[in-house]
């Protein structure tokens, strides 16, 4: 019994880590078609931005709340990589409408991009260069449209780009100034140390869990509520579900989908970088942390199918859960007296990397019978 | 966008045939050793360009997992080299067997001790193996981006497979070939590597030959249907499935003589053949030199390669932006990639542009609806 629910938590441990990850990408793949290979990227730019929270929560201003600073980076990680985010979708993947595959490759070239950024640029800058990126987006439409109207728009925007970039200048120096970790651009990976409220283990019904980890289950559970809430109850929720079921019929009857497009793209990458701070907490962090979630992010969304949250739960935690039964060889202290030729083969995939083999045949196996995944959005077209 | 578009004089394409030859030809005393072992090894790269053209730039299948294949050919012939040249060591098998406590050759490696089935094995395994794969997705309609990430998955439970078992592939080491001996001649001697490379020279042409021969005629325009649409094609009467497969393991086949020619080059092959980055580089030198022109993707893989060796020795931190730039600019600006660019309307709208060419007059009508969006 013990044993079953230890297994069940690290699962649902592992699993969580997936959902929040992949909860961004199936969402934007279920609205735009779009598969955005630099979502390792975000997730890993949300890591970042919990290191650099720690760090500015060390200064003697801040220091009385540096307990809390977790809570202020997932916050602070949802924003970054939500402007990144924007800022892609602005540039890049609005060009490519329609032609996901190129979509794909593109991406795929920011991610490079972002990978090399962290590496080359000093992480203070790189603060900065974010906060003028959300000055530059947001600082224009923030006005009331009566103030827009009478200034020339152009000018209007130019001129708060040039604030932007002076605002991201002066706090990239100042951060660079008085914290000097961050003054250097460096290759190596940087830990983030959990605050001393999450640090060692709670016991449930005798079984010790570490707190990390139940800190990541409830981030979790409060960004799959939130989702779901928005997805549902709020107005841009519903012109969301609309533009995904049908995007002509969205657009004709009125709603403008370049925002909600937008809009979600912004939401899906937040959560990425939810994730990331996720991410930050269970090991070191460096430029390539995003790559190790990412192929576990896409198994999700092919399991899950596409449009339905509950699938992408479903599927996250499914695969969660068989990677810690058959990674750690836990059938085995199941079942120990099963014949040898079949503990033979469990122990052959009791490693974490033969898991992965072993889940992805699975997967194979299972998109046999059903191709579109778990819930498959109804439709009568050839193509989907 | 096919060749044909241009008409060369039969004279010109001669010359440029015994061009090509003498330099194939005198390549080994013009270069240094360095450098034609880099070209050769380039070359060789450019076959398993060839089959993600075929692919891709044909049938619109956008496989991030052709590493697979390429590795699995470097894996054939590295362990033919290997086991060949193992008889002074213990039980007569390749000496990393004896750190992991194995007597006996598995099994499955019994038959590469005859040259002759490694010759097939080399191009036959990975064609079975993408014909598996292909045959197991696309026979559930799965395609598109669904299709691209499914290989990358795939390509990765193979790197995870491949990485973990020391007991049976030397796992993350590899297997080297440059001290092993063929035909009594060590495989890393300048002397074997001349030969290799006019080898690779040479089935660099003969897979052009055969990629050119494949596209063109019946089965070329069914390909090229299936990527413009593939309900239609399949309304027509065609079953898409079986020439997915027959493409997709063709691609296989030669990614797998690729990986083999590129293994014996560089030395050694590992399971670092099969991480991510290098199966969407194999992508982007297509769609640099002009996918559906499988000239582009020869072109494509050598000059995209010599950059990358040229730009890493100058400023090695700057060819990961020049690279991750290279990939957004293609796909945005320059969708047809250089060659088709060059064989479609580019020059002469640049020249027009710069005002060095008339402009053709053309119906007004015929420029509405140019970019054919509203039939979607």
């Amino acid at each position: 019994m013990e044993l079953l629910l230890d297994s069940l938590f690290n699962g649902v441990a592992i699993g969580s880590v997936l959902l929040v990850a992949a909860l961004g990408l199936a969402i934007v793949f279920g609205l735009m078609g779009v598969i955005n290979l630099a979502h390792g990227e975000l997730m890993m730019l949300g890591a970042y931005t919990t290191y650099v929270t720690q760090l500015i929560f060390k200064l003697p201003i801040l220091k009385p709340f540096y307990n809390s600073y977790i809570i202020v980076s997932i916050f602070l990680a949802f924003i970054v990589s939500g402007v990144v985010g924007i800022l892609l979708e602005k540039t890049i993947i609005r060009k490519l409408y329609g032609s996901p595959l190129e979509t794909l490759l593109a991406t795929w070239g920011v991610s490079l991009i972002l990978q090399q950024f962290v590496r080359s640029v000093p992480l203070a800058y790189g603060t900065g260069l974010v906060i003028s990126l959300l000055i530059g987006l947001f600082l224009p439409t923030i006005f009331p449209s009566k103030i827009r109207e009478s200034i020339n728009y152009k000018y209007f925007k130019f001129s708060s780009w040039i604030f932007a970039a002076l605002t991201g200048v002066l706090t990239g120096s100042v951060i660079s100034s008085s914290v000097s970790k961050l003054s250097r651009a460096s290759a190596r990976n940087v830990d983030v140390t959990a605050p001393s409220w999450m640090r060692g283990q709670v016991e449930i019904i005798g079984t010790a869990f570490p707190k990390t980890r139940l800190m990541i289950i409830v981030i979790t559970i409060i960004s799959v509520i939130a989702i779901t809430l928005f997805l549902n109850q709020s107005a841009w929720g519903m012109r969301i579900r609309a533009v995904t079921q049908n995007r002509q019929m969205s657009d004709c009857l009125g709603i403008s989908t370049e925002k909600v497009d937008i809009i979600t793209f912004g939401i899906g990458s937040g959560l990425a970088g939810v994730a990331g701070v996720a991410v930050s907490l269970l090991g070191s962090v460096g430029p390539n942390v995003g790559g190790n979630y990412i192929v576990g992010c896409f198994m999700v969304v092919v399991l899950g199918g596409v449009g339905n949250l509950l699938g992408t739960v479903l599927a996250s935690f499914g695969i969660g859960i068989m990677t810690d039964l058959i990674g750690a060889g836990r059938l085995l202290s199941i079942w120990p007296d099963m014949p040898l030729p079949l503990s033979n083969t469990i122990n052959f995939f009791a490693t974490t990397s033969m898991a992965r083999v072993m889940i992805f045949a699975l997967i194979v196996i299972f998109l046999q019978f059903k191709p579109t995944g778990l819930f498959p959005q109804k439709g009568r077209m050839v193509e989907n | 966008m096919s060749l044909s578009k241009i008409k060369f004089d039969k004279k010109i394409v001669l010359s440029f045939w015994i061009i090509l030859i003498a330099l194939i030809i005198a390549a080994p005393t013009l270069l240094p050793v360095f450098r034609l072992n880099l070209l050769g090894r380039y070359l060789s790269l450019s076959i398993v360009a060839l089959g993600v053209d075929l692919i891709w730039g044909y049938t619109g299948l956008l496989s991030l997992g052709q590493g697979i294949f390429f590795a699995l050919g470097g894996y054939c012939a590295a362990m033919y080299l290997q086991i060949t040249s193992s008889t002074e060591f213990p039980n007569n098998i390749p000496e990393f067997f004896a750190l992991y406590g194995v007597e006996k050759l598995p099994f499955f490696w019994e038959p590469f001790r005859s040259p002759v089935f490694t010759f097939f094995a080399i191009w036959i395994i990975p064609a079975l193996v993408a014909g598996l794969i292909g045959f197991l997705v696309f026979r559930n309609r799965i395609k598109g981006v669904y299709f691209s990430i499914l290989t990358q998955a795939s390509l990765l439970v193979f790197f995870n497979f491949f990485n973990g078992q020391q007991k049976l592939i030397n796992g993350t080491n590899g297997l080297k070939t440059d001290v092993t001996q063929l035909f009594g001649q060590m495989v890393g001697s300048e002397s074997m590597q001349r030969i290799f490379f006019w080898i690779t020279a040479i089935l660099v042409i003969a897979a052009w030959f055969f990629a050119k021969w494949v596209v063109k005629g019946r089965f070329g325009n069914i390909l090229i249907g299936i990527r413009d649409d593939e309900p239609r094609v399949r309304f027509t009467g065609y079953n898409p499935v079986i020439f997915k497969t027959i493409i997709f393991s063709i691609a296989g086949g030669l990614a797998g003589i690729s990986g083999a020619l590129y293994t014996v080059q560089s030395g050694i092959v590992s399971p670092q053949f099969m991480t991510v980055p290098f199966s969407i580089e194999m992508v982007i030198w297509v769609a640099v030199g002009g996918r559906g022109t499988l000239l582009g993707a020869i072109l494509g893989a050598v000059f995209i390669n010599y950059a990358k060796s040229l730009v890493s020795e100058a400023l090695p931190a700057s060819w990961m932006f020049i690279q991750g730039g290279l990939f957004i600019l293609v796909v945005t600006a320059l969708p047809e990639g250089v060659l088709g660019w060059m064989q479609g309307d580019g020059p002469r709208n640049l020249l027009q542009r710069f005002g060095l060419k008339r402009k053709i007059e053309t119906y007004p009508s015929l420029e509405v609806n140019k970019k054919g969006d509203d039939y979607e």
